[in-house]
């Protein structure tokens, strides 16, 4: 087993422990960068309604995680001309009150160059970053430059995952621990996956870390249903369907104010 | 074991700096069963007596080794073909699916998917599922299924199900894009029967090690027809690159030049850059934030934006050199190959052969001995070229 190197505890860790201290669970909304004008300010209006952390997505070219919808946000955002460091500009004047992530593809960050990346997401005030293709294997040179940076790479633990592994994943993520709710791509589903509670129960044996369930959580129900066992839920793709549909920035933040109230409401 | 060309890739499934395995943590414990399952099959005597007997029973193997008569007076060469058209489906991607549909039962896997661009492997993979009573998914990009009906049609006589990808730029990389999107969500009992050298660990290695069979067989018919000696030129087209890479893997301990030749609308390594994509590093076609670029070539199974990992090291190393041939290029090779020697190459091919006939006589000198492997035969593209002739 990788033992985690000390590690001073960063933003996103913090803040997600201290709200879930506070017996709160934790809701994380993503919203894929540059997809519309006005993407800021639907970021601060699901902040507004109570996000807890937000993931922004750079949109990569071949985003093979992702389902229909998070490609067709994708697609319009590189249509729209969305690069990394515009995001990066844009995120520099946003001031929300909770800590922000980025979700993007290891070409990115690749290209960029591990603490070049690292180094422009701390300057932009990002406490996390999400890489999805970047197995724990391969994860090594990223996440020391990212620790230095004080950046918390979240690292992704699926129902696939053996027992052994978990436990490695667990070591080395930083923020949180995301649960992989289902075997499959993002998109919004009927029902949450027998899938995702085991998962988080298997994360929570593993480690202290906040545990969130995404990929397939879609309705505040199933949100609700997934935190029965995890410490949150990260909601994507009903999100973001609702912002390619033309929902406002407040039409969004109702939305996510649904999920908030579920959440709250307990289970 | 890294130290000796072309043998197996480091333990994280690198050739030199390239290869790896960047995937999403759902296919990571699937790559290793692959990963174990290859090993074991590999090491297994009865597994190579069951490939070798479907490769030779069915396959069509071994394949010939053609010298050209009149093309060779005609160049100044002598040029020999490695007769991959001739193998059952009419190109080398069947020595590939035979191996991973037999991997995929051992498995317990009953159900393959696939990518493919101009079609071929997509054929060879619903052959294979139908031979072994498998099901069969093929993803195909929704603007190659226009330019390669016929093969679409084949598929689906084979009982393969086509799906059209309609998403980016609706080629062969977003055909690999949909054949992992399926596969993370039906991992447990579907195979992703992958069908070049690239990919995550261990697909490139696995591919190589299966169409290894092609430059096995031509060394030793090379050397039957070349009195005892190795042909000074080894050429291969690559897209992903598998027949080159088979092709080369035996002839990199000779004294041969071994060429690749890109389409000129898809030269990963003439134009690309160190970058990660489809679970490998290797060189992609890429702008300046990474985003991955759409190959343009007059071949659908060329139009691919990057290139196998062992490639990239061995250009890296300089022990093959990588070329370009353009699509007018192409043509005319197309239409002088099956002139001069009564053969209709692939378009694919046709790319090395083009290659060939433009440095015949300048770079390769006058009498040197070439080797093209011809991995396909050009039925497929003949509506395609008659088109592109009027």
């Amino acid at each position: 087993m990788t033992e985690a190197p000390a590690l001073v505890e960063g933003r996103l860790e913090a803040h997600l422990r201290a709200r879930r201290q506070q017996g709160r669970k934790l809701l994380v909304t993503y919203v894929t960068a540059g997809v519309r004008a006005d993407w800021v300010q639907v970021v601060q209006s699901v902040v507004a309604a109570g996000a807890d952390a937000v993931e922004l997505g750079i949109p990569f070219s071949d985003p093979m995680i992702d389902g229909p919808t998070i490609q067709a946000a994708s697609v319009e955002a590189l249509r729209r001309g969305t690069t990394p460091a515009g995001v990066l500009d844009a995120v520099t004047s946003l001031e929300v009150e909770v800590p922000l992530c980025v979700m993007t593809y290891y070409n990115i960050v690749f290209r960029a160059g591990h603490r070049r990346f690292a180094q422009s997401l701390a300057s932009a005030g990002v406490s996390g970053a999400i890489v999805p293709d970047l197995s724990l294997e391969e994860a090594g040179e990223w996440c020391r430059e990212a620790d230095d940076a004080g950046v918390a790479t979240v690292l992704l633990v699926a129902p696939s995952t053996p027992e052994d592994r978990v436990a490695r994943i667990c070591a080395r993520s930083r923020g949180f621990v995301y649960g992989v709710g289902r075997m499959g791509v993002t998109g919004e589903r009927g029902e949450l996956a027998g899938s995702a509670r085991r998962v988080a129960r298997r994360v929570r044996a593993a480690t202290d870390l906040p545990v969130c369930i995404g990929i397939g959580v879609s309705t505040p129900e199933q949100a609700a249903e997934a935190c029965l066992d995890a410490d949150g839920v990260v909601v994507g793709s009903a999100l973001v369907r609702r912002v390619l549909e033309g929902a406002s920035p407040d039409e969004a933040g109702e939305f996510v104010a649904g999920v908030r109230g579920r959440l709250d409401a307990g289970a | 074991m890294t130290g000796s060309l072309m043998g197996s890739p480091d333990p994280s499934g690198r050739f030199g700096e390239f290869g790896g395995r960047y995937v999403p943590e759902s296919l990571v414990p699937a790559c290793m069963e692959l990963e174990a399952a290859f090993a074991e099959a590999w090491d297994d005597p009865a597994f190579h007596d069951e490939l070798d007997a479907v490769l030779v029973g069915y396959g069509g193997r071994p394949t010939p080794v053609t010298e050209c008569r009149r093309l060779s007076e005609r160049l100044g060469i002598r040029l020999l073909l490695k007769r991959e058209d001739l193998t059952h489906t009419g190109s080398h991607k069947l020595n590939n699916v035979i191996g991973q549909a037999l991997l995929a039962g051992r498995m317990g896997k009953r159900r393959l998917v696939a990518e493919t661009g101009a079609g071929q492997h997509g054929v060879a993979t619903a052959t294979a599922a139908a031979l072994f009573g498998m099901d069969c998914v093929v993803y195909m990009g929704e603007v190659d299924t226009a330019r390669q009906a016929l093969n679409v049609f084949r598929m689906e006589l084979l009982g393969a199900e086509v799906r059209p990808v309609t998403s980016g730029s609706r080629t062969l990389k977003d055909a690999v894009n949909e054949a992992l999107r399926d596969w993370v969500a039906e991992v447990d009992h579907t195979h992703y029967c992958i069908g070049s050298v690239m990919g995550p660990h261990p697909y490139p290695y696995i591919v190589r090690e299966l169409q290894r069979v092609v430059g096995e067989e031509a060394r030793v018919q090379c050397r039957q027809l070349l009195g005892g000696a190795d042909p000074q030129w080894v050429v291969a087209c690559v897209g992903g690159g598998s027949n080159a890479a088979g092709t080369f893997a035996g002839f990199v301990d000779t004294d041969a030049v071994l060429v690749g030749v890109e389409a000129a609308g898809g030269a990963a390594m003439g134009h690309g850059v160190p970058g990660v994509v489809h679970g490998m590093k290797s060189y992609l076609m890429q702008d300046e934030a990474g985003q991955i670029e759409e190959a343009e070539s007059i071949s659908a199974g060329l139009d691919y934006p990057g290139i196998g990992p062992e490639h990239a090291h061995l250009a890296t190393i300089g022990r093959a050199r990588y070329e370009q041939a353009t699509d007018a290029e192409v043509l005319d090779a197309f239409s002088l190959l099956a002139r001069t020697e009564g053969i209709v190459p692939a378009l694919e091919p046709a790319h090395a052969l083009a290659w060939v006939a433009r440095q015949a006589g300048k770079e390769i000198p006058h009498g040197a001995t070439v080797l093209v492997t011809l991995s396909g035969r050009g039925d497929k593209d003949v509506a395609q070229v008659r088109d592109l002739l009027a």
